[in-house]
């Protein structure tokens, strides 16, 4: 367990436009041991690790990668492969259409001296890899009719069959159920034995602490720590990784709550991927007039799906009712949430929230085109009205209304997106992750708006994963855990070890 | 740092605007220097009132169709049907009153409504049935191909009435050209000091006074030369008029709608189109009904002008007519086009095939250089996008 240091990432910093991802972080993983590296979401894990695997090729971070003792530099990921790490990504690479024994040797296959491929072999072989990850040998499948988690285990052999010496697993068990999670932690164990080292990626602290030798903790693209799991307890990791205090960022000012506008109850949501898996389990909640709720929990807990699925834009089949103002709707296109006063900054907004080829007006005016149309022409004054009055009232920075949107920053981007929603007078909103990838100095724009939202009586739903955001901002906070609401805490008050706990299914 | 973040706003956006500009002044700088090019070539042949005239009724039908396909390409999606069913309906046309008699208001409409109803049937199995409009299209462009061999029993339909041909063949008398071009100049002089006004009530950019009115006179210039032109040999073709007036309607369409707006919006991000409360299955289907009424335009206008139908008109129309949209400047990537543009390549493709007669081109050669501009055209597009990007 003990063993020589295998790799060595030293000093590694990289910046993105604006943010520095990560700073001066060193990393140190010894040869066959299990090596768990943690933080909250945006802590700068993805980042390191797609270093590693040579996605940021050489030259586009700062500081030095060692193997065994030797510097290299991956300018690709063949590069990072044939060094021997091999990266599992979050999102599996295999294709569906594909057999088991295709995926595994796929780029790699065996050939005959001819050069044709050499099935039989290719096939004896992947047989034998999947003996090595306790997997049925059919490896005539095609990927498509397993399930994720023996797509998982197929990726593993994948890894094994190019003679990976580091394995590196990103958020491996994030789709798993708890069975498939307890297999796949065994071959792990097994694997460590059979002396594979394993950098192991989650934000799940249970497990971490079932399966790893030693911890290394980022937050905020710094390391923080590397110790062995002897010398630590889940508090602990959960300090380091949150770790911040509260800045004055957050202006809370009281506000009387109204009635209940949005009422949620037992709402149920199905994996339109797979059919029988629930995404949201009976979730129930209750939003009033003028009241800001936080919506907290970890990448994956579904909480993008629960408004998604209120907002009538999920493709999964619901259960549930949906009350407005006390009266049951069934809303279920964006159309009609839209007619019901609800709307919804969505997250990733170069995705879902803008429409890159237009310019400022249009975006802001998109969904309220309804309102300005005389006959079925468009009133272009009166957009260049409301759309002007817009951009002074949410202060978005543009050279002119006709600005294409893709040249604002980030932070403008996103008011111009909020904007659109502010335009259809909504009365409850919406907000995953609303302040993602933008500057501080937005980031309070933001909040500002938010506050004067609510005090307009609007009811706000903000979905967050930055911890001291939620309780800044938030009169109470849901906490999700794998799609069910694992507790309520009063945003004042409350601490992010707390939310953490509540989050990684911990009481 | 503020402020420093709001110069690099500003000046990435005038930059951006002067790109756009050069954009729109290449394409009508590639024309002129084509028009140049088989001027000198020819003669001067080219540039006579007679050949310019031919070269506008030329146009007039791939530019018809061009419109129809902007609308199409910027929401996402691509139409291959639309020779075979402008054939059809032109067909349809020309059975309706050889064989059986009909009035030419009657054949016509109906022809109109025949192009409607294939809109509307191939907008149904993209939309609705979720099929690819590359195959659904496809499939419209041997299905209908065939429905023409089938109606016509594989012989060509003709002769039509006068005032059916008159639709294809017949100028407009030349005061009435001269009337319409003061009433456009008007409309001009109108639309551009109002938009000015407006803007500057608005705080937008505006050109500087002097420049506006050499601007409008410019403009006024412009029309005057090309009602001169098509007067100084016959007049302006009925063909060309019909392109001028759909030109203003598409435009008003594709700027001015709530539809419009729209179909760049689902073309640009269908993700953020569709969580914005559009209904692009709606407007999707809209675009293509206007493709087929635009076709059926197209169908009578090419049966009147040739006195009859054939079972192989309008063949490889739709090659044309998409090659005019990305020649000018439509994204095949959806979400970026305009109308406009799409009639300057429509301009583009007609003077290469007129130009190339003219000089008794091996009609090889017609189809090699053809092809070889376009894809010029879509590098030149590529190459300047990628440098702003």
């Amino acid at each position: 367990m003990s063993g020589s240091c295998l790799l060595e990432m030293r000093g590694i910093s990289k910046d993105f436009p604006g943010v520095r991802a990560l700073d001066r972080v060193d990393l140190e993983v010894r040869e066959g041991e299990i090596h768990a590296l943690v933080g909250e979401n945006g802590a700068g894990k993805s980042t390191l690790i797609k270093i590693l695997g040579g996605a940021y090729p050489a030259g586009s971070y700062e500081g030095e990668i060692f193997l065994a003792g030797q510097r290299r530099r991956f300018h690709s990921i063949h590069d990072a492969e044939s060094a021997g790490i091999a990266v599992i990504h979050q999102e599996l690479t295999l294709i569906k259409e594909m057999t088991i024994g295709e995926n595994i040797f796929l780029g790699n296959e065996p050939t005959r001296r001819n050069g044709l491929v050499d099935w039989d072999r290719l096939y004896f072989e992947s047989r034998r890899l999947m003996e090595r990850v306790k997997l049925e040998p059919n490896v005539h499948r095609k990927v498509k009719e397993i399930g994720v988690g023996q797509q998982q285990l197929v990726e593993i052999a994948k890894a094994l069959g190019k003679r990976a010496k580091i394995l590196v697993l990103d958020e491996p068990t994030a789709a798993l159920t708890e069975g498939e999670t307890a297999n796949l932690l065994a071959i792990l164990r097994e694997l460590k034995a059979q002396g594979v080292t394993c950098i192991y990626i989650s934000h799940r602290i249970g497990e971490v602490f079932q399966i790893a030798d030693r911890i290394t903790v980022l937050r905020d693209g710094c390391r923080i720590g590397t110790a062995p799991v002897a010398e630590l307890d889940e508090r602990k990791v959960i300090r380091m990784m949150v770790g911040r205090e509260l800045a004055e960022l957050y202006p809370r000012e009281p506000r009387p709550l109204g009635r209940i506008v949005l009422g949620v109850e037992d709402l149920s949501v199905e994996d339109p991927a797979r059919p029988g898996h629930a995404l949201l389990r009976e979730v129930s909640f209750s939003v009033r007039e003028g009241e800001i709720r936080g919506l907290a929990g970890l990448m994956g807990a579904g909480r993008t799906e629960l408004v998604t699925s209120i907002f009538g834009a999920h493709p999964g089949r619901r259960m549930g009712t949906i009350r407005i103002d006390g009266r049951p709707v069934r809303i279920t296109s964006p159309v009609e949430a839209i007619r019901h006063g609800l709307a919804l900054v969505s997250e990733d907004r170069k995705r879902y929230g803008l429409v890159r080829q237009m310019n400022v007006m249009a975006n802001i005016t998109l969904a309220s085109l309804d309102r300005l149309t005389r006959g079925s022409v468009l009133d272009q004054n009166e957009e260049i009205k409301l759309a002007s009055a817009c951009v002074e009232k949410l202060r978005i920075k543009t050279p002119s209304l006709e600005t294409r949107i893709d040249t604002l920053s980030g932070g403008n981007q996103q008011k111009v997106v909020v904007g659109k929603w502010l335009l259809t007078k909504p009365r409850v909103l919406f907000l995953d992750e609303p302040t993602r990838g933008i500057d501080v100095g937005a980031k309070v724009e933001i909040y500002r708006i938010i506050n004067d939202l609510a005090k307009g009586g609007v009811a706000v739903v903000m979905v967050s994963s930055e911890l001291p955001e939620v309780i800044g901002i938030s009169d109470r906070i849901l906490v999700m855990c794998q799609g069910r609401i694992a507790g309520e805490l009063p945003g004042a008050g409350c601490t992010q070890e707390q939310i953490m706990r509540l989050a990684t299914g911990g009481r | 740092m503020a402020t420093q973040g709001a110069l690099a706003v500003g000046s990435h956006a005038s930059r951006s605007r002067f790109r756009f500009d050069l954009q729109a002044y290449v394409m009508v700088i590639a024309l002129l220097v084509i028009w140049a090019l088989f001027f000198i070539l020819t003669k001067g042949t080219f540039l006579t009132p007679r050949n310019l005239s031919n070269l506008a009724r030329q146009m007039s039908i791939t530019g018809i169709l061009a419109m129809g396909m902007v609308l199409i390409i910027v929401a996402g999606h691509i139409d291959l049907s639309i020779g075979s069913v402008v054939g059809l309906c032109g067909a349809v046309a020309a059975i309706l009153q050889v064989r059986m008699g009909w009035t030419t208001p009657a054949a016509v409409l109906v022809a109109l409504m025949l192009g409607l109803a294939v809109g509307l049937w191939q907008g149904f199995w993209v939309c609705y049935l979720r099929v690819p409009a590359f195959i659904v299209t496809l499939g419209g462009m041997m299905i209908f191909r065939g429905v023409i061999l089938g109606v016509t029993e594989g012989q060509t339909i003709s002769p039509l009435e006068p005032d059916f041909v008159r639709i294809g063949q017949s100028f407009l008398p030349l005061h009435i050209g001269w009337l319409l071009a003061g009433l456009a100049a008007l409309c001009c002089i109108y639309l551009r000091l109002k938009r000015r006004w407006e803007r500057q009530r608005y705080g937008f950019e505006i050109l500087p006074l002097p420049l506006e009115l050499a601007a409008i006179a410019g403009i006024i210039f412009l029309i005057g030369l090309a009602v001169l032109v098509m007067n100084s040999y016959e007049g302006v073709p009925i063909p060309v008029l019909l392109l001028l007036l759909l030109a203003v309607v598409f435009v008003v369409i594709s700027r001015k709608t709530k539809f419009g707006r729209y179909l760049y919006a689902i073309g640009g991000n269908a993700e953020a189109a569709r969580l914005s409360g559009i209904d692009i299955r709606r407007n999707t289907l809209l675009a293509f009904v206007l493709m087929g009424l635009l076709c059926g335009i197209g169908g009578v206008v090419l049966t009147a002008r040739l006195n009859g139908a054939t079972t192989s008109a309008g063949t490889s129309f739709e090659m044309d007519a998409i090659a005019s949209c990305v020649i000018g400047g439509t994204s095949l990537m959806g979400g970026v086009g305009s109308v406009v543009g799409a009639i300057i390549g429509a301009l583009v493709m007609a003077s290469l095939d007129n130009g190339m007669v003219l000089l008794n081109t091996p009609t090889f050669w017609q189809y090699i250089v053809k092809g070889l501009i376009l894809m010029v055209a879509v590098l030149i597009d590529f190459q300047t996008k990628q440098r702003t990007a």
